[in-house]
């Protein structure tokens, strides 16, 4: 009887682990079981990339479609060219779309906004996206600011 | 029988080394088959570690070991495992297995090396503690025991899958008279009724002598003498004597070697 | 008092250094015969429950307790610092990040080195003593075998299933305070770690740690056990030692780790 309530215990804390790493992939992490997805890859050249970084999200109308997988430096133009993969369902994008990047919130993460283009041509896998929108750099920003009420007093 | 049967166990000029300091130098002894033997000593002489070396849990520097016909050291560690199972050893401290009841104690060495049925090692145990008169204790956990009682259950083990040769790793130490009475009983009595080979490892010079057919005195990493307990009793070996009369100074000496006394007192700085 | 001379020094300060390295090999050896050696027994899957009970089971409590307290902890720290930057929505974020990637991993071995541990060199140490160690060889049974192996087994199943537990927990505790506490909204507390915390980067990160300082923390207690000096102060001795070389092994390897795993972005 002792031994039976062993095992009964042992098998408790080994269902218990499982599940608890099971949770930890699911709810916590989000994992989704089709983790293998179907994606088409898309580039951009930005002026400014400013903290975007690797594994943000790429949405259009604010629903996640892809993820950036690589940031570097084009040595040619001299700009940040962006990769991402986006999900293959999405395969109607016109080829004059524009990316841009976005903030959540005031000092939130970066983020890939990508908003429609009117063109019947959609982007294919390999292609780039030539309408892009660098980051918003809060001290350019500040900056500009400060000169236009600058400007606007000498007017007056 | 060839001259060789007469002896259970034949060390020949073995020598053992902890660290630097010798345990044994050259030592060579012989136990007789079928009787039982006391090795005796002062303490801290390598008797126990005689019982590892016989055991097989120590490998000897030089000399061999032979039981029962079998060099020890140059046996593989697994004909070693095997060598073991026609020993028992009776621990100092009995060395129950604390997480197992007495059955499951006594039962132990019956599942690790059988395939018997459970009705017949059910069987068996309950011989071997009968054996040692502790057959209605077969429930209890071995820290209910006392130390008496522990020992007992652990000879019962001892003997559990019948040995040739049983080894008693100081019996004596810590019993109260009444335990101490009846593990002499008891080691003369498996002794003559299972023709088993025993080895008495103690410093307790009176119980050892009254069931010995033969001694050994060691020390000094040596044998220093040998004999029936008559024979040792009246030697004249003046390290014997002292050692079976329990004289405080004599050959070994009272004082641990010290520079001189008076050069200590007197303060040389 | 003896003076040293230097040249003394130096000689003892190399043979302590050939000391640290002959008990490494020592240590290795050990483990590679419990793994490897030959002469297992029959009834291993049942020494194997028995241990999984005391060294798991066991530290269960202790695990789930610290789990609870460390997340809730966390939570209101998180909360008090994010509110100045009027991020307080990412607290859960922030829970899940530190207990899976640093604090799961290493608080539950530091406890399980603590608890189960310390309570193996004991009872290792303890057979050892009593000549329990002595008596199996002499029945004819490897110690390393019947005592060493389900125990080092045991030791290294459990402690990445407590790891995962003390996460669970701890995201649970945190959920509690950051909720029903301080009122943040419940789907972004979990919404915000979903998207912040990746599967193969944190979790499996977490869990790959958690499996290395399972090796590690079992192996020292089992090793310092049966290493020990046979008496009552050897085994105490042993034992603090396992906590002492546990507790700074899990953290430097930690750091090992996390340098490997994150240090590049």
């Amino acid at each position: 009887m002792r031994i039976r309530t062993l095992e009964i215990g042992v098998g408790l804390f080994l269902l218990a682990g499982v599940l608890a790493l099971l949770l930890l992939a699911l709810r916590v992490s989000g994992l989704t079981v089709d983790a293998s997805k179907d994606t088409y890859k898309l580039y951009a050249h930005f002026d400014n990339i400013a903290g975007l970084t690797v594994r943000a999200k790429v949405t259009m109308a604010g629903v996640t479609i892809g993820k950036v997988t690589a940031i570097d430096l084009d040595r040619d133009t001299y700009t940040g060219r962006v990769t991402m993969e986006i999900d293959s369902s999405v395969n109607n994008l016109p080829s004059d779309s524009t990316a841009s990047i976005l903030t959540a919130g005031l000092l939130g993460e970066k983020y890939i906004g990508i908003s429609v283009g009117g063109e019947d041509e959609v982007l294919k896998d390999g292609s780039t996206i030539h309408d892009t929108q660098s980051a918003l750099v809060l001290e350019d920003l500040i900056g500009k600011f400060l000169m236009n009420s600058v400007n606007n007093k000498e007017s007056n | 029988m060839s001259a060789d049967n007469a002896y259970a166990v034949e060390l020949k000029g073995v020598s053992f080394y902890r660290g630097t300091r010798s345990i044994f130098k050259n030592v060579d002894i012989r136990i007789p088959r079928g009787k039982v033997t006391g090795i005796m000593g002062p303490s801290g002489c390598g008797k126990t570690t005689l019982l590892r070396l016989i055991g097989a849990q120590l490998r000897p520097a030089e000399g061999e070991i032979w039981v029962n016909g079998r060099n020890l050291p140059t046996l593989s560690r697994r004909e070693l495992f095997d060598m073991r199972k026609q020993m028992g050893v009776l621990f100092q401290s009995g060395a129950l297995f604390t997480d197992l009841d007495v059955f499951e104690n006594v039962a132990f060495p019956l599942r690790v090396h059988t395939k018997l049925p459970e009705e017949m090692i059910r069987d068996i145990v309950l011989m071997k503690l009968e054996a040692v008169g502790l057959r209605g204790a077969i429930e209890l956990m071995p820290d209910e025991l006392s130390g008496g009682m522990k020992r007992r259950v652990a000879l019962a083990r001892a003997i559990a899958l019948d040995p040739q040769i049983l080894m008693y790793d100081e019996p004596f130490v810590g019993q109260d008279p009444i335990a101490m009475g009846v593990l002499v009983r008891l080691i003369r009595l498996l002794n003559d009724a299972l023709g088993i080979t025993s080895i008495v490892v103690s410093h307790d010079l009176a119980e050892t002598a009254s069931i010995a057919d033969y001694l050994y005195v060691v020390g000094d990493s040596q044998v220093l003498g040998q004999g029936t307990p008559d024979e040792l009793m009246n030697s004249d070996n003046p390290r014997i004597r002292q050692f079976m009369q329990g004289l405080a100074d004599g050959p070994v000496p009272f004082h641990y070697p010290a520079p001189s006394y008076r050069d200590d007192l007197l303060g040389a700085r | 008092m003896r003076k040293i001379s230097i040249l003394e020094r130096i000689r003892l300060l190399g043979r302590s250094g050939i000391d640290v390295i002959a008990a490494l090999g020592k240590s290795t050896i050990f483990l590679l015969r419990v793994l490897f050696g030959r002469g297992g027994l029959g009834n291993s899957g049942e020494l194997l429950v028995k241990q999984l009970y005391s060294v798991g089971v066991l530290s269960l409590v202790i695990i789930v307790v610290s789990g609870i307290f460390i997340g809730m902890v966390l939570a209101l720290q998180g909360y008090n610092i994010l509110k100045d930057y009027g991020s307080e929505q990412a607290v859960g974020q922030m829970v899940a990040l530190t207990l899976l990637r640093e604090l799961g991993p290493v608080v539950t071995a530091l406890l399980f080195a603590g608890r189960a541990g310390s309570a193996l060199t004991a009872e290792i140490g303890n057979m050892k003593s009593t000549e329990q160690l002595s008596s199996l060889s002499m029945i004819g049974v490897d110690p390393l075998k019947y005592i060493i192996a389900p125990r080092l087994w045991a030791g290294f199943i459990s402690l990445p299933l407590l790891t995962g537990i003390f996460c669970v927990v701890g995201i649970w505790g945190g959920a509690v305070v950051a909720i029903d506490w301080l009122g943040i909204y419940e789907g972004s507390y979990w919404s915000n770690m979903q998207n912040s915390v990746s599967f193969h980067e944190d979790v499996l990160n977490g869990l790959i740690k958690s499996l290395v300082f399972a090796w590690v923390v079992t192996w020292i207690a089992v090793f310092q056990g049966y290493d020990c000096e046979p008496t009552s102060e050897g085994i105490s001795r042993a034992t603090t030692r396992t906590v002492v070389y546990a507790s700074l092994a899990v953290l430097g390897l930690d750091f090992i780790l996390t340098a490997l795993m994150f240090g590049d972005y």
